[in-house]
C-alpha cells in the first residue's frame, strides 16, 4: 500500500480544531480536579458531580431549561413546519415580507430581541416567567425549523406527489403518505437545532425570565460574573454530554438525507 | 380551476409573527421616538428625535465606533482563519467531511458560556496559558491577558468562527471543481484560478459568513462582559445597560433601531450581491 | 396464484392474458384541447382518438407539447379549453386520483421512503384492497417485469433499469384503462433501451392495456407503436401507422423528423394519375401525390429518403437531378453521401456497406422512383 502523502492542509485543520477544543477540554478536565481552583491539577475526584446533583437551585434551573427547550421547540416545530408547507404551496403577495419578518429573530443581534420582548411583554401586561420565556424562545426557534423544512420541500421532486395522486391518493392522503415522511428528517433536525439554541440562550432569557425563574445558562452566567463554584465545571460537562448526544441524533437524521441525495 | 387550501397552513406562522415579531418591533420603533421621564423611570409619548441625536454624543458615538472596530477585527480574523478551514474541509473525502462536520458542530452547539468559561480558565493570570509560557521560559512574569481587548477579540473570534466555517464550507462543498480545471486548462495559474473562479464561486458563503459574524459581534455583550471586564463597552452592552440600570428605554430603543437597520441593510446588500435568498451555511 | 402469462384481475381472478384485437372501441378522446403557460400557447386544438389496446406514441422534439398532453390526460394539468373523454366520460372535474389511468414518470418517481413492495402496492392500499391480495398482485406484477424477489429493496438500492421496471409494475398493478409513459427509457443506455423496448411491447400485448407513450426518438416510435402521433409546436402534424408516417409523411417536418428525408421543392410540369413530375433547377424529379390536389405550374415539395435514391454517371430512368459529390462519411455501418445540386441544395444519400466508387468532386446524376417520393406540405413559416 502506498503511504498517504502528508498535506499541510491537514495540519491546519488539526491545529484549528485543537484550539477549538482546548477550552472545552479544560472545563471537562477541571470538573474532575480535586481543588476549588481552576489552576493546577490536584488529583481526580467525582466530588463536584455529587455536589452538583445535591444543588437544588441548579437542578431546578436545569429542569426549567429542559422544559422550556422542549415546549419551545415543539411549538416551533408545528408553526415552522406548517408555515414552510403553506408558503411552498400557496402564492400570495405578503410571502416575501412574512418570510423576512419570521427570520428576523435569528438575523438581528440577540440583545435587540431581548429588549424588544421585555418592552412588549410589559406593555401587554404578560407576567414574566415561563410563559414569556416560551414565547421568546419559540420566536427564535421557529426560523430554524422553518428554514430547514423549506429547504427540504424545495428538494422534493414534485413528480413523487403527482405519482401518488396518479395512483389514486387524494391530496390530503398524498401529504400524509409522501410529503410528511419526506420532510420528517428536516422537521426533526430543525427541532433538535432549535432545542440546542434554546438550551444555550442566555441573552434573551436574562431579559424575560422574571424575578424568580432561572434557566441553566442564566445560573452559569451569574456565577461566572460573581464567582465560580466548582460544580459549574461538572454541570458544563453534563451539558456537553447532552449536546454531543443530541448532535449524534441530528447527524444520524441529516446523514441519511445526504445519502439519498448522493445516490 | 381547483381551490387551493394550503394557505391555511401559514395561519399560525402569520399570527405568531405578526403578534410577537412585528408587534414588538413596531413598539420598539415607537418607543425610540418617545421621551424619557426625567425621574429616570418609564417614558411618555411626547414624540422627539432626541434619542437618535443623543447617539451622536461623542461618548456614545465612541461606543459605536468601538463596537464597529471590534466587529470588524473579529470578522477579518474569522475570515482569515475560517475561510481556509472551510476550503480545506470542502476538499476532504466524503467521510472526512462528515467527521469534520461533526467536530465543528460540537463546539458550535455547545453553550457559548461553557466555551467562554474554558477561555477564562486558560487565560487567567495563573492559568494554563501563562503557566505554559512561564514553564517554557518565554516569560518570567504572568501576562495580563484576561480583561483586555485581545481577550475579548479571542472570545469573539472563537464564538463566531463556526458560523464562518460552516458558511464557507457549504459554498465550497457545492462548488463545481471542473470550472477550476477548465480555468487551469485554459492557462490560468493556480493562484489566478483561485482568485477568478474559486473565490467568486464561494463568495455567497464568504459573505454569508461575514454577516453571520459581523452582526452578532455588535451585540454579544456577555463576551465583552466576561472576558473584557468593564473596559470594553459595545452597543450591545450599552443597550443592556440602558435597559437594566439606566432605565432609559427610548434611548435603548433608538440604539436598537439603528442596529436593526444596519443589519437589514447588510442582508439586503448580501442578497443584491449574491442573488441568493437565504444566508448560506447556518442550515 | 397467477402464472407467467396471466394477470390477476380484481374481479375475475387469474385471467389468461392473450392479446386479442378487440372491436376497436374508443377508450380515450381528446377534443380541441388548448393549454397555455404564462401566455405561451403550448397546445393548440389537439384532437386525438385512442382505441382500446392500442399502442400510441406521441413523437416530437422537446417543447412540442407531448408531455403536457400526457399530463392533461392524467389530470395533473388542466386544459384551458377542450375536453378529455375517458371511456366516454368527461373528465373535466375528475382529479387525477379518480381517473383510471396510470403514469410511468420520466424519472420513475419511486417513493424513496418505501420499498418496492410498498411502492407497487401503494395504489392498491389506497383502494383498500385486502393485504393478501395486494401481496399476490405485487408479486405477479414483479414477475411481469422480471423483478421477482426485489420486494424488500429500497429505490436507492437499485439501478436505473431496475427502478424503471418497478415504476412500470407500480403503474400496471392497478389494471388501468390507459397506461401513460413519459419517455420511460430516456435515462437508460442504448443497449438496455433496445431490450426494454421489446419487453414493453411484449408486456403491452400481454396485458392488452392501451399505452400512450412519449418519446423523441423516431426509431423507438417506429419499433413499438401501432400508431404514431407526430407533434410539433403544440399541434399534431400527422397521426398514422409507423408505415404511413415513415413512408408517406404529410408534411416536410414529419419527413425530416421521422424519416430523416430530403425535402426538395419544384414546379409541377406534368400530372399522370397520382404521380407528378416536377422540374427543379438541377433537373426533373417525380413524386406520388397521395390524393393531394395539384395542377401544372404549382410549386410543391416532395420528401425522399436517402436510401431510396439511386446514384449514377448517366441518367437511366427518366427523371434525374445533376450534382457533384460533396461529402462522404461513415455513420453506424452506413455510408452517408452528400450530393450538392447545381442550385446549392444538398441531398443526403445513404448506402449499406462501404463499397462506393465515386470520388469527391465528381459530377453525378441522382434519381428515384416516383413511388418512393411523396408530396408534402411545406412547413409553415414560424
Amino acid at each position: 500500500m502506498k503511504k498517504r502523502k502528508f498535506k499541510p492542509s491537514t495540519l491546519y485543520l488539526a491545529a484549528v480544531l485543537l484550539i477549538t477544543y482546548l477550552p472545552i477540554f479544560m472545563v471537562v478536565l477541571f470538573s474532575f480536579n480535586d481543588s476549588k481552583l481552576t489552576v493546577g491539577w490536584k488529583g481526580f475526584t467525582l466530588h463536584w458531580y455529587e455536589q452538583l446533583f445535591q444543588n437544588e437551585a441548579l437542578m431546578e434551573a436545569l429542569m426549567n431549561s429542559i422544559v422550556l427547550g422542549l415546549i419551545s421547540c415543539l411549538f416551533a416545530a408545528v408553526i415552522g413546519t406548517l408555515g414552510a408547507i403553506g408558503m411552498s404551496r400557496a402564492h400570495f403577495k405578503s410571502k416575501g415580507m412574512m418570510e423576512y419578518l419570521s427570520t428576523i429573530p435569528i438575523m438581528v443581534p440577540e440583545i435587540i430581541l431581548a429588549m424588544v420582548f421585555m418592552a412588549f411583554f410589559s406593555l401587554i401586561g404578560l407576567p414574566f416567567g415561563m410563559l414569556t420565556l416560551v414565547i421568546a424562545h419559540t420566536a427564535f426557534c421557529i426560523p430554524y425549523v422553518f428554514m430547514m423544512v423549506k429547504a427540504r420541500l424545495v428538494g422534493i421532486d414534485r413528480s413523487l406527489e403527482e405519482a401518488a395522486r396518479d395512483l389514486g391518493a387524494s391530496a390530503p392522503r398524498v401529504f400524509w403518505d409522501i410529503t410528511l415522511p419526506l420532510i420528517l428528517p428536516a422537521v426533526a433536525s430543525g427541532s433538535i437545532l432549535a432545542f440546542a439554541m434554546s438550551f444555550d440562550d442566555v441573552v434573551i432569557s436574562l431579559f424575560v425570565n422574571g424575578p424568580t425563574l432561572s434557566t441553566l445558562p442564566i445560573k452559569v452566567y451569574t456565577q461566572l460574573k460573581t464567582g465560580v463554584t466548582p460544580e459549574i465545571n461538572a454541570l458544563c460537562t453534563v451539558i456537553l454530554i447532552v449536546i454531543i448526544f443530541a448532535l449524534l441524533i441530528y447527524f444520524f437524521l441529516t446523514g441519511r438525507k445526504a445519502g439519498e441525495k448522493n445516490q | 380551476m381547483k381551490k387551493n387550501y394550503w394557505w391555511t397552513c401559514v395561519i399560525p406562522l402569520y399570527a405568531f409573527t405578526l403578534l410577537f415579531i412585528a408587534g414588538p418591533l413596531i413598539y420598539m420603533v415607537a418607543i425610540s421616538f418617545a421621551t424619557n421621564n426625567p425621574s429616570g423611570y418609564g417614558f411618555h409619548w411626547a414624540l422627539t428625535a432626541e434619542n437618535f441625536l443623543k447617539i451622536l454624543d461623542p461618548v456614545y458615538l465612541q461606543c459605536f465606533v468601538q463596537s464597529f472596530q471590534l466587529a470588524l477585527s473579529t470578522t477579518v480574523l474569522t475570515v482569515l482563519i475560517g475561510y481556509p478551514f472551510g476550503y480545506f474541509m470542502g476538499k476532504l473525502s466524503r467521510k472526512g467531511k462528515k467527521i469534520m462536520m461533526f467536530l465543528i458542530m460540537v463546539p458550535f452547539w455547545t453553550s457559548s458560556l461553557i466555551r467562554l468559561y474554558g477561555w477564562l480558565i486558560i487565560l487567567q493570570a495563573k492559568g494554563v496559558f501563562n503557566g505554559m509560557l512561564m514553564g517554557l521560559g518565554v516569560i518570567s512574569e504572568p501576562l495580563k491577558i484576561l480583561y483586555t481587548y485581545p481577550a475579548v477579540l479571542i472570545g469573539m473570534v472563537y464564538a463566531l468562527l463556526p458560523f464562518m466555517i460552516l458558511a464557507v464550507y457549504s459554498s465550497v462543498d457545492k462548488m463545481d471543481w471542473t470550472l477550476v480545471e477548465a480555468a487551469r486548462d485554459l492557462g490560468a495559474s493556480r493562484t489566478k484560478a483561485f482568485l477568478t473562479i474559486t473565490l467568486k464561486q464561494t463568495l455567497p458563503g464568504l459573505l454569508s459568513g461575514v454577516i453571520l459574524t459581523f452582526v452578532p459581534s455588535m451585540g454579544l455583550f456577555f463576551i465583552a462582559d466576561l472576558l473584557g471586564g468593564n473596559k470594553i463597552v459595545l452597543v450591545g452592552s450599552l443597550i443592556q445597560d440602558q435597559v437594566t440600570r439606566g432605565s432609559n428605554w427610548p434611548f435603548a430603543a433608538a440604539l436598537a433601531v439603528i442596529l436593526t437597520i444596519m443589519t437589514t441593510l447588510m442582508i439586503f446588500l448580501y442578497r443584491k450581491i449574491t442573488g441568493a435568498k437565504d444566508l448560506e451555511g447556518i442550515f | 396464484m397467477c402464472y407467467n402469462n396471466s394477470i390477476n384481475h380484481p374481479d375475475k381472478g387469474c385471467v389468461e392474458a392473450i392479446y386479442t384485437p378487440m372491436a376497436q372501441s374508443v377508450v380515450l378522446e381528446l377534443k380541441d384541447i388548448t393549454k397555455s403557460f404564462d401566455n405561451v400557447q403550448v397546445l393548440k386544438d389537439i384532437d386525438l382518438t385512442v382505441h382500446e389496446g392500442e399502442f400510441v406514441t406521441l413523437l416530437g422534439p422537446s417543447g412540442c407539447g407531448k408531455t403536457t398532453t400526457l399530463r392533461i390526460i392524467a389530470g395533473l394539468e388542466f386544459p384551458d379549453g377542450g375536453q378529455v373523454l375517458l371511456e366516454g366520460a368527461n373528465m373535466e372535474n375528475t382529479p387525477p386520483e379518480k381517473r383510471n389511468v396510470n403514469m410511468v414518470f420520466q424519472n420513475y418517481a419511486l417513493f424513496p421512503h418505501m420499498n418496492v413492495q410498498q411502492n407497487i402496492g401503494y395504489g392498491l392500499k389506497i383502494k383498500k384492497v385486502p393485504k393478501d391480495e395486494i401481496r399476490t398482485r405485487v408479486e405477479a406484477a414483479l414477475k411481469l417485469v422480471q423483478m421477482e424477489g426485489f420486494e424488500k429493496r429500497m429505490p436507492a438500492q437499485m439501478s436505473g433499469g431496475q427502478r424503471q421496471r418497478v415504476a412500470i409494475a407500480r403503474a400496471i398493478v392497478g389494471n388501468p384503462k390507459v397506461l401513460l409513459l413519459d419517455e420511460p427509457l430516456g435515462a437508460l443506455d442504448l443497449q438496455l433501451r433496445r431490450q426494454m423496448q421489446l419487453e414493453l411491447k411484449h408486456l403491452q400485448k400481454e396485458l392488452g392495456i392501451t399505452f400512450i407513450y412519449i418519446t423523441h426518438d423516431q426509431e423507438e416510435a417506429i419499433n413499438m407503436s401501432d400508431r404514431i402521433v407526430v407533434m410539433r409546436n403544440g399541434t399534431i402534424e400527422q397521426a398514422g401507422t409507423p408505415d404511413e408516417v415513415y413512408n408517406r409523411p404529410r408534411t416536410s417536418f414529419v419527413a425530416k423528423f421521422v424519416g430523416s428525408a430530403n425535402v426538395l421543392t419544384g414546379t409541377v410540369t406534368a400530372i399522370k394519375g397520382d404521380t407528378a413530375t416536377l422540374s427543379h433547377g438541377a433537373g426533373t424529379m417525380g413524386c406520388t401525390l397521395y390524393g393531394r390536389s395539384a395542377k401544372v405550374g404549382d410549386e410543391i415539395s416532395l420528401a425522399i429518403r436517402g436510401e431510396n435514391i439511386a446514384i449514377g454517371r448517366e441518367c437511366t430512368g427518366g427523371d434525374c437531378l445533376m450534382g457533384i459529390m460533396a461529402e462522404k462519411s461513415f455513420a453506424g455501418g452506413m455510408l452517408r453521401i452528400v450530393v450538392r445540386l447545381s442550385d446549392g441544395t444538398e441531398v443526403v444519400i445513404t448506402r449499406q456497406g462501404i463499397n462506393f466508387d465515386y470520388d469527391l468532386g465528381e459530377t453525378v446524376l441522382i434519381s428515384w422512383a416516383a413511388s418512393a417520393a411523396s408530396a408534402v406540405d411545406e412547413e409553415a413559416a414560424e
